[in-house]
């Protein structure tokens, strides 16, 4: 399992700098080989990598599942670039600036040959602090791209000034307040904060709370966010990633509330919301799979990305699962500890989504 | 061989196996008269007399696609180019799309070539006469019919048949879904694919019949008729299936036959090319020879936790000889004994 090859899926609309990314993560020192596989052929400045270029051809399954659809031009080059297994250490998917994300990630589930040779690991969108707002006004595709990412790295932030900053910020949390999201210029992140991320990887599934900002220099601070964020600063400034594994792993849920009360302005997509529910206590497995399976099948189209951590009744481990649309991945995972409790909880990002019957579903599915 | 002969329990022709360890991905086999030459997926072609091995760095990158004519090999990189090696060593650039990569190879008997790169496919005559037509998706399937000057090419939606040579557009044999491989039945009835949805589609050119083939629990990506035409060998499921074709309906509305059951998924079919016997390669890495008319198995090689699936099989001319690859690197070939 652990020689799959990991996979990291770079996002963004046209001219949020994607390629400023890319160019990055190639010429950093890490002494890590990447292949490449990119649309815009030629804005690459790096020629000894092993870049591929590809043509988003996306291809519907016969598998009765009406938004299930792959990249078969994906398909055709991971199985070939398996032929040059060992030549490298981890495959990135650049899309273009119009693509929906979901296609490259259920390709990953989807087609078993990938499946078995590479996993994805996660969706990297790059959004532009100056024209992000604009774009999620006329283009689903940033919407989009915002709504599905696992990491967002809000670049150009020296093109606005504070307030605008915050006022995209808070737009972006509207739709996705569980992406980790770092502030930019000119894509400048430790490449850690971007690759080996395994925000599919149900083993690293260890808490499903808001994320907030990792980079917090020139940030305001209200009282709660101060609050919150005075941990961190135990860690100095150096250590960000650091502090951030250890955030995984503790999963301190009261922590999070505080942040997600925090100082940032609260906005409500009209289109795409998340929506979250909690049982304080174990679900009953034979209620809550028929209802997540029925709701992912009826509603699929609109759910981008869902991912739950549960309780069953009488099961000493956690139960672990995530989506992409229609496609549910789950499994048992580690076992709860002692002393940790055992609750139930379940996210979903999408477009109109019913709170109410959400919420409502999952609550009859208490033990 | 013959269906007459009976084979002594345990018989096993390992010991008559030459082997090879190249470390690198076998994406090909196939025998030049004596000469075996494998393409590797770091872009070497190696030739072997069976004393010695010759290396030709041919392409930089892998080795993607390959095809062979019993005189030359034909290698497509994902450096774009497309070479004819012979078995002196030589070798000839047939075409070079920079940037893209060779998705797909195939050779007519009448000397004819054709290959693929992203929707782009390319045909050229015996004469060097070259001609293109774009498809409707990328293209990872070829074949050229048992007779004319006509290619099948599988894309997105079905397959397409195309007089190169002609004005009049490709004939569209459609079905939903992505079509990878394909195949003509050798007389010339039947048009096969194997699909994205672990099914093989089948056509009967005749009056464009669908032959749905299903059941796969895996794509099947390796496909391989017996001598007389009646069956096709098929790759991804845990025997090696084989559909009957040789009435006029082709398998409409008939089981396929299995050989070769075993717990490890085929990977590679290649059948005899005189004798009703059909050599399969597992995912393991074993390699078995099933002899059809009574379903004995004879081990050509074992399976091997270090080395990966078959990747490449390929017979000699005669059938006297089988030549493997694997995933991992390794390879060989059976100098087939006679039995006892």
């Amino acid at each position: 399992m652990s020689d799959k090859i990991p996979v990291t899926v770079l996002t963004g609309y046209l001219g949020a700098g994607k390629t400023t990314l890319l160019n990055r993560i190639l010429t950093e020192e890490h002494g890590r080989k990447f292949a490449v596989i990119v649309n815009e052929f030629g804005e690459i400045g790096i020629d000894n990598e092993l870049v591929v270029g590809a043509d988003e051809e996306i291809f519907e399954m016969n598998n009765g599942c009406i938004c299930c659809t792959v990249r078969g031009d994906l398909i055709r080059i991971v199985e070939g670039l398996m032929k040059r297994k060992g030549k490298f250490d981890a495959i990135i998917v650049e899309t273009t600036g119009l693509a929906d994300p979901a296609p490259v990630a259920q390709t990953f589930f989807v087609d078993a040959d990938v499946g078995a040779s590479a996993k994805l690991d996660a969706v990297v969108t790059v959004a532009d602090a100056r024209w992000l707002l604009d774009r999620l006004k006329d283009a689903p595709e940033a919407k989009n791209q915002i709504a599905f990412a696992d990491v967002i790295l809000l670049n150009k932030t020296d093109l606005v000034t504070k307030e605008q900053l915050e006022e995209v910020e808070a737009r972006i949390r509207g739709i996705n307040p569980y992406a980790k999201l770092h502030r930019t210029q000119k894509c400048a992140v430790p490449l850690d904060a971007v690759l080996g991320r395994e925000a599919f990887d149900l083993e690293r599934i260890l808490e499903i709370e808001p994320a907030f900002l990792d980079d917090e220099d020139g940030h305001a601070h209200d009282h709660d966010h101060a609050h919150a964020h005075g941990h961190h600063h135990d860690h100095g400034h150096d250590d960000h990633d650091q502090h951030h594994h250890g955030h995984d792993a503790k999963g301190n849920g009261g922590r999070a509330k505080a942040h997600s009360h925090g100082g940032l302005k609260h906005y409500h997509d009209e289109e795409m919301q998340s929506v979250s529910a909690r049982i304080d206590g174990e679900v009953d497995p034979e209620k809550f799979m028929p209802w997540i399976n029925e709701l992912t099948q009826t509603k699929g189209i609109d759910i981008l990305r869902s991912k739950g951590i549960l309780a069953f009744k009488g099961e000493p481990k956690r139960f672990v699962f995530q989506g992409v649309h229609m496609i549910l991945d789950g499994d048992l995972q580690r076992p709860w500890q002692e002393g940790e409790k055992r609750e139930s909880k379940i996210v979903f990002i999408g477009r109109h989504l019913d709170e109410a019957a959400i919420r409502a579903g999952f609550l009859a599915c208490r033990a | 061989m013959s269906a007459e002969t009976t084979i002594p329990e345990n018989f096993s022709l390992t010991e008559h196996v030459t082997s090879f360890a190249f470390g690198e991905h076998i994406s090909g086999a196939a025998f030049l008269g004596d000469i075996v030459g494998f393409a590797l997926g770091d872009g070497r072609v190696v030739l072997h007399d069976g004393e010695k091995s010759r290396e030709l760095a041919a392409h930089e990158g892998a080795v993607q696609v390959f095809a062979h004519d019993g005189e030359a090999l034909y290698t497509g990189g994902d450096d774009g180019r497309l070479l004819r090696i012979d078995v002196s060593g030589t070798i000839e650039t047939i075409a070079d799309e920079k940037g893209k990569w060779i998705d797909a190879v195939a050779i007519s008997g009448a000397g004819a070539i054709a290959w693929s790169a992203g929707r782009s496919v390319k045909a050229r005559d015996k004469q060097g006469g070259l001609r293109e037509i774009a498809a409707p998706s990328s293209v990872r399937g070829l074949a050229f019919a048992p007779k004319g000057y006509r290619l099948a090419f599988a894309h997105n939606g079905g397959a397409s048949l195309w007089f190169p040579n002609a004005s009049s557009p490709p004939e569209v044999f459609d079905w939903k879904g992505s079509h990878l491989d394909v195949s003509f039945s050798p007389d010339g009835r039947f048009l096969v694919t194997s699909m994205q949805e672990n099914a093989l589609h089948g056509w009967r050119l005749a009056d464009k019949k669908h032959m749905r083939m299903t059941g796969y629990p895996a794509k099947s990506r390796s496909l391989s008729w017996t001598h007389d035409g009646k069956w096709l060998a098929t790759s991804g499921a845990e025997a090696c299936i084989l559909w009957p074709f040789a009435d006029k309906d082709g398998p409409m509305g008939k089981a396929p036959r299995e050989c070769g059951v075993r717990r490890a998924r085929v990977t590679a079919v290649a059948g005899h090319p005189k004798a009703l016997v059909t050599a399969i390669g597992y995912d393991d890495g074993c390699v078995l020879m099933c002899r059809l008319t009574d379903s004995a198995e004879l081990l050509v090689r074992r399976a091997s936790a270090f080395t990966g699936a078959i990747s490449a099989l390929a017979w000699n001319r005669v059938g006297a000889r089988l030549a493997f690859g694997t995933a991992g690197g390794a390879a060989g070939w059976l100098d087939l004994p006679p039995l006892p």
